[in-house]
């Protein structure tokens, strides 16, 4: 009978679409296949634990004369040998699982497979995403192929997807749950996802981190195409009238909510190097640029001048009450300059050989000066005079 | 007049800061200025009010501190639980286009103070009130050791709740979540009132949470009764001053990097902004330091009460109380490694998300030692099932599956499906509501005889008890189900009609937890108005094992006439057990602190200050500022601190009480 009283649960549950629990990504479901395993595992512990405390409430009620009652009994070290290492137990294999799916699902970490059965072959070329979180809105620039969509993803299924991620103001998350786990995108510093879509669909993804007003509406449709039909949405994009060039972005980037998909036949080539070192404005120093100039020692006292004041703050002028008025600082390079930078691409996929049990390799680092490697980062050397 | 002149007086308040365009706000002030002024009157009228300021407001009795705690605590509940009922009744109705009732801007605000709310002023006063009351006759003390700080730190806590609440009628609250991670919570994406009345709250209360804490450890190590080493404390106590490290060594955390937010906002420093060499991710870092040990610091106690509640419903001893207290030990420790899981999804490398996320699930083993514990201690007694031992059974079969959820949400790469998802929401409201707050309740239900004298009435706490299980389940199951659906956190429209049953369900889980506090409620008035029916003459209703029940109850003003010699750790059950006899003679006047307003005045400048600072009326925060130091100072000069309560007050009182045993014993 109570059974059938939870029948209609059951058919709510049928109609449901966990799509957690089946997504359509060879990583996600990895991330589901760790769900399940750890849940199971967990169950092995929890499962008895629930039942006995049912069963000992009911065995020893008071009303129970008949049951036995020790009331100074109190130690017993093998019960206490087997409550500490049971779950030591069930914890070293839920450890070891940890430790070896974290590494190989980093999502910093290049793909080794396309799905179970299929392995990554060379003509399998990732497709680079660069993604920024706006308010609120998304936006997706496709470096390969120069076109972006506000949003609107689009893949080609079985093709492992690239993702740089970074922010316009705020911190959002970015999340297909169909595709993979979610990665923070931030604003001036970038975040990678890999993840492949083994399945054709249309699949909703979204903001998972609260960022504002509009947050409700922060969402898009992930079309996971065919290779043909990818082309064609490619095609489609470049068909469209847009462009999106460094004006356009600064007008996009203003807060708006709910905003309709939109494509763009071509994009700044530097558009997303500039939105991640914050310098889309013109006039503004990126910051790779102040890294750099900081890694030589830095400007020193003259730097100080080397700011104007801020006009436009994203939303408005602003600063704090107490504070000097807001300020920006000056670029020195021009755009030029920046564009022929080396790329700041210190973390570069990994290899792709098997896992060794180590972390990731650290980006590699080589210090423009001796002595700006103290512990005093940024202090000038002070021979240099 | 000179609108210059009107800034520097009244700072950014002027009157649109009234919410008179928000007719939900409008009618809520209606009520609770009725119901305020309806108080007010009441007082007034029976004359209380010197009544009220010399025996509670000023008192330095850590047993009245305890009481207005848990009352602070409880009517904040009723704030929160109606911050959380909003955002049910919201999610429930924004399909299919509807944009619900609630617009983001009020929305926003809502969910934030819920949470803000329900952490450090439901919760934590509730916690802090129970440990207060509990501890000091637990192991024997007269008082904790500072009583003076104990009321300035009740009175910080009720001025950060005040600020809290005053953001609801006077400007607004954060609209950023419980947290306020910048850069939203920076001055140039949330440049109005609401991240200041939230810094400015959380300082002023935290000020009195960590005084406490520091009051409370020194209370345990310093006060205990002759005979009662550390491995023969109560387990409650041994909980309680866990907690209390905890709060000492993680609340500064919390005060620092609320400060450095505030410079942020207030003199455009750049510690967390985009630019300038600042990094929010320092924030969300410090402020997780503070944040995990906080989830401790409410549960460690609800497991104190725990242990104490079965083994004395159990009638037995508790199992295994050596591995209890170096459990509860480990899980202190333990909480500091643990805050990056919070955020896995911030990009950190594979071995770091491994270590915390590793790190995270060890923390189960204790927690699950202390389960079995108490299961054992269940095995082969005699299991009186009254109200706290209802809520004990109810946590253990509760609690177990928040605790799975959360080691669950421990492995990274299920983290990355599963962060900031409504499965995250059902599991902390699982081991929250199911661990602390079930805990609170059954230390309500068990200590309340001994606050009052009398009990609390079974019937309406059964009442409130299936509502409460009921509703908490119907509330976040569906929670769960949803997280598993890729469903995000603070969501104010949907636009998939397959999810609202979910959340129909949810809100009606909502509606019967709100029958089951008002059942509590219930339980309070009919308990009081049958007090004589409930009435506890012997000072132990339960046939206890802790020496808070080895004094009358209520407790008289000094705890003990005499300071009790403890051989055991169950101490009065050692004493019952050996035939102990309540000395009647030789009693000798007692040393006592004096009440002192100096708490409420601090607090009340306090307050004043971070109303000023919120609404930048610079002359308002300086001048009580100013008058904060000067009355700190000058209740340094202050010698009426102590007196002694004469022998024969101790003779009259320990009379009446021999008198009241003799006459239950004859009934």
């Amino acid at each position: 009978m109570k059974l059938l009283a939870l029948l209609p649960f059951a058919a709510l549950l049928g109609g449901c679409d966990f799509v957690v629990l089946a997504p359509a990504g060879d990583v996600a479901i990895q991330q589901r296949d760790l769900v399940v395993i750890s849940t199971v595992l967990m169950l092995i512990i929890v499962l008895p634990v629930m039942a006995l405390t049912i069963f000992f409430a009911w065995r020893y009620r008071q009303s129970n004369t008949a049951a036995p009652y020790e009331p100074e009994w109190d130690h017993s070290t093998q019960l206490e040998l087997v409550i500490w290492s049971a779950p030591l137990l069930i914890i070293i294999c839920l450890g070891a699982l940890t430790w070896m799916g974290t590494h190989l699902l980093d999502p910093y970490r290049s793909l080794g497979r396309i799905a179970a059965d299929k392995p990554i072959e060379s003509k399998d070329a990732p497709l680079n995403v660069e993604v920024v979180a706006l308010d609120w809105k998304w936006l997706f620039i496709y470096p390969d192929y120069g076109v972006a969509a506000v949003n609107e993803l689009a893949a080609p299924v079985d093709r492992p997807i690239r993702f740089r991620i970074t922010a316009s103001s705020v911190m959002n998350s970015f999340y297909i749950p169909a595709l993979a786990g979610q990665i923070y995108a931030m604003p001036g510093m970038e975040t990678k996802l890999h993840a492949v879509a083994n399945k054709e669909g249309t699949y909703r993804g979204f903001s998972a981190n609260y960022s504002g007003a509009g947050f409700s509406g922060m969402h898009f449709e992930f079309k996971s195409l065919s290779s043909a039909d990818f082309d064609k949405w490619i095609g489609t994009a470049r068909a469209s009238g847009n462009m999106l060039g460094r004006t356009d972005y600064l007008q996009l980037e203003r807060p708006s909510q709910n905003d309709p998909v939109r494509l763009y036949r071509s994009v700044d080539r530097d558009l997303y190097k500039a939105i991640l070192n914050m310098c889309v404005e013109p006039g503004k120093m990126c910051m790779s640029e102040m890294m750099a100039i900081d890694a030589k020692g830095g400007l020193g006292r003259e730097g100080l001048n080397n700011t104007l004041p801020l006009t436009y703050d994203k939303y408005a002028r602003r600063g704090a009450p107490l504070g000097t008025e807001p300020t920006f600082v000056a670029g020195i390079c021009s755009m030029d300059e920046i564009k022929d930078a080396p790329s700041r691409d210190v973390l570069a996929p990994l290899d792709l050989t098997p896992l060794r049990g180590v972390g990731l390799k650290r980006p590699p680092f080589s210090p423009a000066h001796p002595s700006s490697t103290s512990l005093l980062l940024g202090q000038r050397p002070k021979s240099d005079s | 007049m000179n609108p210059d002149l009107i800034k520097m007086i009244f700072g950014r308040l002027n009157l649109d800061a009234l919410p008179l365009h928000e007719p939900i706000l409008v009618g809520t002030f209606a009520v609770v200025a009725t119901g305020g002024l309806a108080l007010f009157a009441i007082v007034t009228y029976f004359r209380l009010w010197t009544y009220l300021w010399r025996e509670w407001f000023t008192t330095v009795d850590h047993k009245r501190i305890g009481i207005m705690y848990m009352i602070l605590g409880i009517v904040m509940l009723l704030r929160g639980f109606a911050d959380a009922l909003m955002m049910r009744l919201q999610q429930a109705i924004a399909f299919n286009g509807s944009d619900g009732y609630l617009p983001a801007h009020h929305y926003d605000q809502v969910f934030t103070a819920h949470g803000v709310i329900m952490i450090f002023f439901v919760a934590m006063p509730l916690v802090t009130g129970l440990m207060n009351y509990v501890v000091p006759l637990q192991i024997g003390a007269r008082d904790v050791s500072f009583p003076f700080l104990n009321n300035f730190s009740f009175w910080m806590t009720v001025g950060g709740a005040v600020l809290v609440m005053m953001s609801l009628f006077v400007g607004e609250f954060a609209r950023t979540g419980w947290l306020a991670y910048p850069p939203l919570s920076n001055i140039g994406y949330s440049p109005d009132v609401g991240v200041d009345y939230y810094i400015w709250g959380l300082q002023v209360a935290g000020v009195g949470t960590t005084l406490s804490g520091i009051n409370l450890v020194c209370t345990i190590v310093k006060l205990r009764a002759p005979g009662m080493t550390m491995m023969k404390m109560p387990v409650f106590t041994w909980t309680s001053l866990c907690t209390n490290v905890l709060i000492v060594a993680s609340f500064p955390v919390l005060t620092a990097v609320l400060a450095l937010l505030s410079l942020d906002r207030y003199v455009g420093t750049n510690f967390f902004t985009n630019d300038f060499g600042g990094n929010p991710m320092m924030y969300v870092n410090l402020i997780w330091i503070w944040g995990h040990p906080e989830v401790y610091i409410l549960v460690l106690p609800a497991f104190g009460i725990f242990s104490e509640v079965t083994a004395t419903f159990s009638g037995k001893r508790l199992f295994g109380y050596t591995s209890m207290v170096y459990a509860t030990v480990v899980i202190t420790i333990l909480s500091y490694l643990v805050w990056l899981h919070h955020f896995f999804t911030m990009g950190s490398g594979a071995s770091v998300n491994s270590f915390f996320g590793i790190t995270t699930m060890i923390i189960s083993i204790p927690t699950g030692a202390k389960m079995f514990n108490w299961l054992f201690t269940m095995y082969r007694g005699r299991i009186r099932f009254e109200l706290p031992m209802m809520w004990t059974v109810a946590f253990m079969l509760t609690f177990v599956i928040g605790g799975m959820t959360g080691v669950l949400l421990a492995v990274p790469p299920a983290d990355f499906v599963l962060h900031n998802s409504l499965f995250l929401i059902a599991h902390f409201h699982n081991v929250i509501i199911g661990g602390v707050l079930f805990g609170l309740f059954a230390g309500i239900n068990y200590w309340f005889p001994k606050a009052f004298g009398f009990r609390l009435d079974p019937f309406w706490g059964k009442l409130s008890f299936w509502f409460w299980v009921s509703g908490f389940y119907f509330a976040f199951m569906p929670l769960y189900v949803l997280g598993l659906m890729g469903v995000t956190r603070r969501l104010r429209v949907f636009d998939d009609p397959s999810l609202q049953i979910w959340f129909v369900i949810a809100a009606f889980g909502a509606f019967l937890i709100l029958l089951g506090i008002g059942a509590m409620l219930v339980q309070f008035a009919v308990s009081i108005l049958r007090r004589e029916a409930l009435k506890d003459t012997t000072g132990d209703p339960w046939d206890a094992r802790t020496l808070e029940w080895a004094t009358s109850s209520p407790p008289p003003d000094y705890n003990f006439a005499f300071t009790p010699v403890v051989y055991d750790n169950d101490a009065w059950w050692d004493m019952k057990r050996r035939g102990y006899r309540r000395p009647l003679t030789g009693f000798k006047p007692i040393h006592m602190p004096s009440n002192t307003g100096t708490g409420i005045i601090l607090a009340g400048f306090a307050t004043v200050m971070g109303f000023a600072l919120i609404w930048y009326i610079w002359w308002l925060a300086a001048v009580s500022f100013v008058a904060l130091l000067a009355v700190a100072i000058g209740h340094t000069f202050n010698y009426h601190r102590d007196f002694h309560i004469p022998a024969d007050e101790v003779v009259r009182a320990e009379e009446a009480r021999t008198r009241v045993l003799v006459a239950g014993a004859q009934t």
